[in-house]
């Protein structure tokens, strides 16, 4: 099992978001799925420790996520908010940064290439791509840590159809060449069935159901 | 003590013609100011006639001592009005007392120790509540920058943790802008001297018939003194401050809303 989560509680800004939640995610392409509100981008912050639970346990293939040095985690299992958020500078700078991060050497050219992108976006200016443009580069950037697996919070949300329909085909296309496990929030049942092996519903803080996508959610 | 300037109360009481004229001013213009200059100029005139007895008595004590006391009080109450303006930084109040301490110890030590002027308390005492009045300024204000820039880029700088970036690395664009916003007042109040405005020290010295040249020496001295006060207090008071915003395991206290 990749992640398995114990009894977790947590609260935020005094309202409970995650109420006892246990599940367990497998190694593959997981997705959490469940309306809004239900905690999944919630769940999906403790995976890396950008949160802690106040109860129950984390597992991270086996070990407390606790007990792991919480930058060595995060680089290992890079997370991708729902919104862009670039720092400023190039497209370059970006990846460098994220790079150093990880104290690797960038190949840029091929991470753009990974994201959807050509080697021109390297020299302009992040500030000035389209959303679903800086949302490519969020995904580069955090390819550029070489993680072993990807959180994807609800990654196509601010999107049109066709720039997620183009977002959604990098991401099984880098599932293919890399190799690395994905764990993808979202509210689109039909992107879950998309994107996914395994799913994890929630619904007002708890999994509500565990399984393979085709029987969990038949088409 | 003698003065080379005689200003009599009626003089002052004279001087608050303007001040009628700015509450007129609001007036009119429904500015809602009125209670907020009285209450600016009751307790200027409060405040300074105090420290003025104060400052008084030290002369004529010509005590080192009762310096330091002085210059301690004024780095405790400016810690104090300082966090008034840094509300959204939580802890504010220890690394504001450690910046304004800071700043007005090593600004003053220096300014001795190079020989600029000699340790007296009439040098020490108006130079030292310059550089903590100043310094207070600065790192009030770049803490509060400091806050409103950890809620509005919350998001960019948690992205920047996802990365395994450290607190110190994901908060480092939010701290170099409070710290120039802290800075860039005095900075460019420097820049336009003698252009635009005649600095107080300046002004005060030319009204009390000193010469022209040695004004401008004494104002350059205390222009460069100040610049160094609040350098000083931006840099540790934002540096200090941010950590408060972080947990141990670099987790964002307040992270961004869903």
């Amino acid at each position: 099992m990749l992640f398995k989560l114990e009894r977790v509680v947590l609260a935020r800004a005094g309202k409970p978001v995650l109420r006892g939640l246990s599940a367990g995610l497998r190694e593959g392409a997981t997705c959490i799925a469940g309306p809004s509100g239900s905690g999944k981008s919630t769940l999906l912050r403790l995976l890396d420790r950008l949160a802690d639970p106040e109860s129950g346990r984390v597992l991270y293939r086996g070990e407390d996520v606790r007990s792991r040095d919480p930058l060595a985690l995060r680089r290992e299992v890079c997370l991708v908010p729902q919104l862009p958020a670039l720092l400023e500078g190039t497209v370059e700078d970006n990846i460098r940064f994220a790079a150093s991060c990880g104290e690797v050497e960038p190949n840029v050219a091929r991470l753009l290439e990974l994201a959807g992108l050509d080697w021109s976006f390297a020299e302009r200016d992040g500030a000035k791509l389209s959303v679903g443009e800086q949302q490519r580069v969020m995904l580069a950037r955090a390819l550029a840590l070489e993680p072993r697996v990807l959180l994807l919070d609800e990654p196509t949300s601010a999107l049109d159809a066709e720039a997620r329909a183009a977002v959604e085909a990098t991401l099984l296309d880098l599932r293919r060449r890399l190799q690395i496990s994905t764990v993808l929030v979202t509210h689109d049942l039909d992107q879950a069935r998309r994107m996914s092996d395994w799913v994890v519903r929630m619904d007002a803080g708890r999994a509500v159901g565990e399984g393979p996508v085709r029987e969990l959610l038949p088409a | 003590m003698t003065s080379s300037i005689d200003i009599t109360v009626g003089q002052v009481a004279a001087s608050l013609v303007l001040v009628a004229l700015a509450v007129a001013l609001s007036f009119w213009r429904r500015a809602d100011l009125e209670r907020d200059i009285g209450i600016a100029v009751v307790r200027s005139i409060v405040q300074l006639t105090a420290i003025g007895y104060v400052i008084q008595a030290i002369f004529e004590i010509d005590s080192l001592a009762l310096v330091a006391a002085l210059i301690a009080v004024m780095v405790v109450f400016g810690a104090v009005q300082a966090r008034q303006r840094a509300r959204k930084v939580p802890g504010a109040f220890l690394p504001l007392l450690i910046a304004l301490a800071v700043a007005g110890a090593s600004t003053l030590g220096l300014v001795v120790a190079l020989g600029i002027f000699e340790p007296e308390p009439r040098f020490l005492v108006p130079v030292g509540g310059m550089v903590v009045g100043n310094a207070m300024t600065a790192a009030a204000v770049a803490l509060n920058r400091l806050g409103d820039e950890m809620s509005d880029r919350s998001r960019e700088i948690e992205a920047t943790l996802a990365l395994g970036a450290t607190s110190t690395e994901a908060a480092a664009p939010t701290v170099r802008r409070a710290l120039r916003s802290g800075t860039i007042t005095l900075i460019d109040s420097i820049k336009t001297t003698g252009l635009i405005f005649f600095p107080g020290t300046m002004v005060g010295m030319l009204l009390a018939g000193a010469d022209p040249t040695d004004a401008v020496r004494l104002q350059l001295i205390l222009l460069y003194v100040l610049l160094g006060s609040v350098a000083i207090a931006a840099l540790l008071a934002t540096t200090l401050a941010y950590r408060n915003f972080f947990t141990a395991a670099h987790q964002l206290r307040e992270p961004p809303q869903p």
